[in-house]
């Protein structure tokens, strides 16, 4: 099997629905000639043409809301945001229209929402947030968090055929540092089941997305010092896979819920109460939750590195439980 | 470069050449009648207490409504707002429908899931509106871009209110079909009140219209009263664009004669400017051209009427008859479901 980039991964799904499928379709700002700021489409134009792969003009709001319109007449738009900072000049469309479209009037929106997310290479406090849990609030709306390139490329693949819109958050920092096997073939990963990431009986992390490397690099640390950790990564957040999660819970007893945005209102505060609705009388230590501080995410190496949950602080968490 | 003001129709022949015979002059006549008669019924209705939330209607915009909406053809499509109930009308929502929407019924085409003119039918081409004005134009918008990707020829059209039209979506969606020359046609209907807001405290511009030319499109001002002349220039806009010639803007202009909503008594619009417009009433103005021009007849006129009136009747008693949602139906639809997307507008 091939080894691809987290990027690569999510460029040959993309490639493959819209050779398979004519209804899918990229909108986005510079996605056509200069391939998107990432090169996500890079040599897309060439392939498809300026209309499937359309480049926009700045206007985040006529990308989603033209993403809908199209959506609605029968076409798979995947619009790309940039950045994922830049969702909130579209979040009329993706909250008041998009999301409640198909409740109200019993039309399908099928959009793929396309988001280059997170922080840790000095983004600054306007191309590093990850924005996930404002939407996930939102009813309607699906939320896909990959962490792996062969998670990046089926979920993708999923997101396209679902009939709902989909945000898609991909990690920018995974773009070209994570490799590994992706078939070739087309193949399809189901929302709303967690994949274990590293199996583990001592304690659970419950993550997604970039954290769930940091969090295996922990574990690693913690498998030296005696400690299994088991790794549980989400995959996707709406919907979220709470069977695995109270599974892998009420099997180790302690879990930290970790996450690469901020603390306050965080999904971890969701799954947190969840588990303890479900499982605390499975319990044998608080649940613990690491996360991002409650505020914007700072430029300067030394904060952005204080900021961004790092695999000590993880390190010194899981020790912490396992102590307990 | 001003924008041109369009001139209203004259006679019979000029119609004729627009592409209405006398059945058709009857059907537009009878569809405002139609139009505000749903909406009056409604009045009546919210009086009653049998409607909850609050009541819009969009009386004085009738022929602004019924205009576009004629012009309009087969495949065209688009996103009416909450004065526009002649466009439902127009297209074929039925009204039995429409007082079940008012009343939450099951049968409203939201099936209680929306209420007021928050409503569509996809299968005609309209697409319920939201309460965040103009946040349908640039989905308007999208919908002339699946068009121009499959090169089709149809055409969407795009509806907000003078008062929406200061909002950035508004200002996204056409420079956007501008740029692309998509097959889309704006219509504001400027009631000259955004609220109790009025119109020189929303724009400073002479005409919204001349904001096209900042689009790269042409713009026209249409008095919204003169349903003929609203038909020939949504046609003459809807064909251009139809044939790749890309967008117009049309700014039909009228008076909103009621309050925003049903609560608003409408205090701060002078007198003087309701009995000017009163004067301008759009049926009443249509209704003397097919007297003078058409040779409407004093027996056709009560037909239509007694037709329109038995029609409303009829509506108003199945639309009783619908039932209140099921709460346990409450989670249904937040979701669409796969099989949902196997339809022939999805394939």
């Amino acid at each position: 099997m091939p080894e691809k980039t987290y990027l690569q991964a999510i460029s040959d799904g993309l490639r493959q629905e819209m050779r398979q499928d004519q209804r899918v379709f990229v909108m986005g700002e510079d996605v056509g000639v200069y391939g998107g700021a990432f090169k996500v489409t890079q040599g897309f134009q060439e392939e498809f043409g300026p209309w499937r792969v359309l480049d926009m003009p700045l206007s985040e709001t006529a990308i989603v809301a033209g993403a809908t319109g199209a959506a609605l007449m029968g076409l798979r738009p995947v619009a790309e945001m940039q950045f994922a900072d830049f969702v909130s000049c579209a979040w009329d469309h993706l909250v008041t229209v998009a999301a409640k479209q198909h409740y109200r009037a019993g039309t399908p929106i099928p959009i793929v929402l396309r988001l280059p997310s997170g922080g840790g290479f000095s983004g600054g406090p306007f191309h590093s947030q990850n924005p996930e849990s404002s939407f996930a609030h939102i009813p309607g709306l699906k939320i896909v968090c990959p962490s792996t390139p062969e998670d990046a490329k089926g979920l993708l693949v999923s997101a396209i055929a679902d009939p709902n819109p989909v945000l898609f958050f991909e990690h920018k920092h995974l773009y070209r540092r994570i490799k590994s096997e992706v078939p070739d073939e087309r193949y399809t990963i189901p929302f709303g089941e967690a994949r274990t990431h590293r199996p583990g009986e001592d304690v659970t992390v419950v993550t997604w997305g970039a954290m769930v490397h940091t969090a295996a690099e922990a574990a690693g640390q913690l498998e030296q010092e005696g400690v299994s950790v088991e790794v549980l990564d989400l995959r996707t957040l709406i919907p979220w896979d709470r069977t695995a999660v109270l599974e892998s819970v009420r099997r180790t007893s302690k879990v930290l819920v970790l996450h690469e945005d901020t603390r306050t209102g965080g999904f971890g505060a969701e799954i947190a109460a969840t588990i303890a609705e479900e499982a605390f009388e499975h319990l044998d230590a608080p649940l613990k939750r690491i996360a991002a501080p409650d505020s914007p995410v700072p430029f300067s190496p030394p904060l952005e590195k204080a900021f961004i949950p790092q695999v000590d602080d993880v390190v010194a968490g899981l020790r912490e439980l396992a102590a307990y | 470069m001003a924008v041109r003001e369009a001139e209203p129709v004259g006679s019979l022949q000029e119609v004729h050449d627009a592409g209405l015979d006398r059945e058709d002059l009857l059907g537009i006549y009878r569809n405002l009648l139609l139009t505000r008669g749903v909406e009056e019924r409604g009045h009546i209705l919210y009086k009653q207490g049998k409607i909850p939330g609050s009541f819009y209607t969009g009386r004085g915009n009738e022929a602004s409504a019924v205009g576009v909406a004629t012009a309009m053809g087969a495949g065209d499509v688009g996103c009416p707002l909450q004065r526009d109930m002649g466009v439902h009308i127009t297209h074929g929502v039925e009204p039995w429908r429409i007082f079940a929407q008012y009343m939450g019924r099951v049968d409203g085409p939201t099936h209680g899931r929306d209420g007021n003119v928050h409503i569509g039918d996809a299968n005609l081409g309209l697409h319920a509106m939201v309460s965040h004005l103009p946040a349908m134009l640039p989905v308007a918008v999208g919908m002339g871009l699946a068009f121009r990707i499959r090169e089709e020829k149809r055409v969407a059209i795009a509806w907000c209110g003078e008062g929406a039209a200061n909002r950035g979506d508004a200002h996204e969606g056409m420079n956007f079909a501008g740029v692309r020359r998509l097959p889309v046609v704006f219509v504001i209907d400027n009631n000259q009140w955004a609220y109790s807001t009025p119109h020189h405290l929303e724009y400073a511009v002479e005409h919204l219209a001349d904001r096209a030319h900042g689009y790269g499109f042409d713009g026209v001002v249409v008095d919204g009263t003169d349903v003929l002349a609203v038909y020939r220039e949504a046609k003459r806009a809807i064909e251009k664009a139809r044939e790749g010639g890309g967008p117009t803007l049309i700014e039909s202009l009228t008076l909103r004669m009621e309050g925003h909503a049903v609560h608003d008594d409408a205090f701060y619009v002078p007198r003087e400017m309701f009995e000017e417009w009163e004067r301008r009433d759009p049926i009443e103005r249509f209704r003397a051209w097919l007297r003078d021009n058409a040779s409407l007849t004093d027996e056709e006129e009560a037909d239509l009427s007694a037709g329109v009136k038995r029609h409303l009747n009829e509506a108003l008693e199945r639309a009783e008859a619908s039932p209140l949602p099921d709460p346990s139906s409450l989670l249904t639809g937040v979701f669409a479901e796969p099989e949902e997307l196997e339809t022939p507008h999805h394939k």
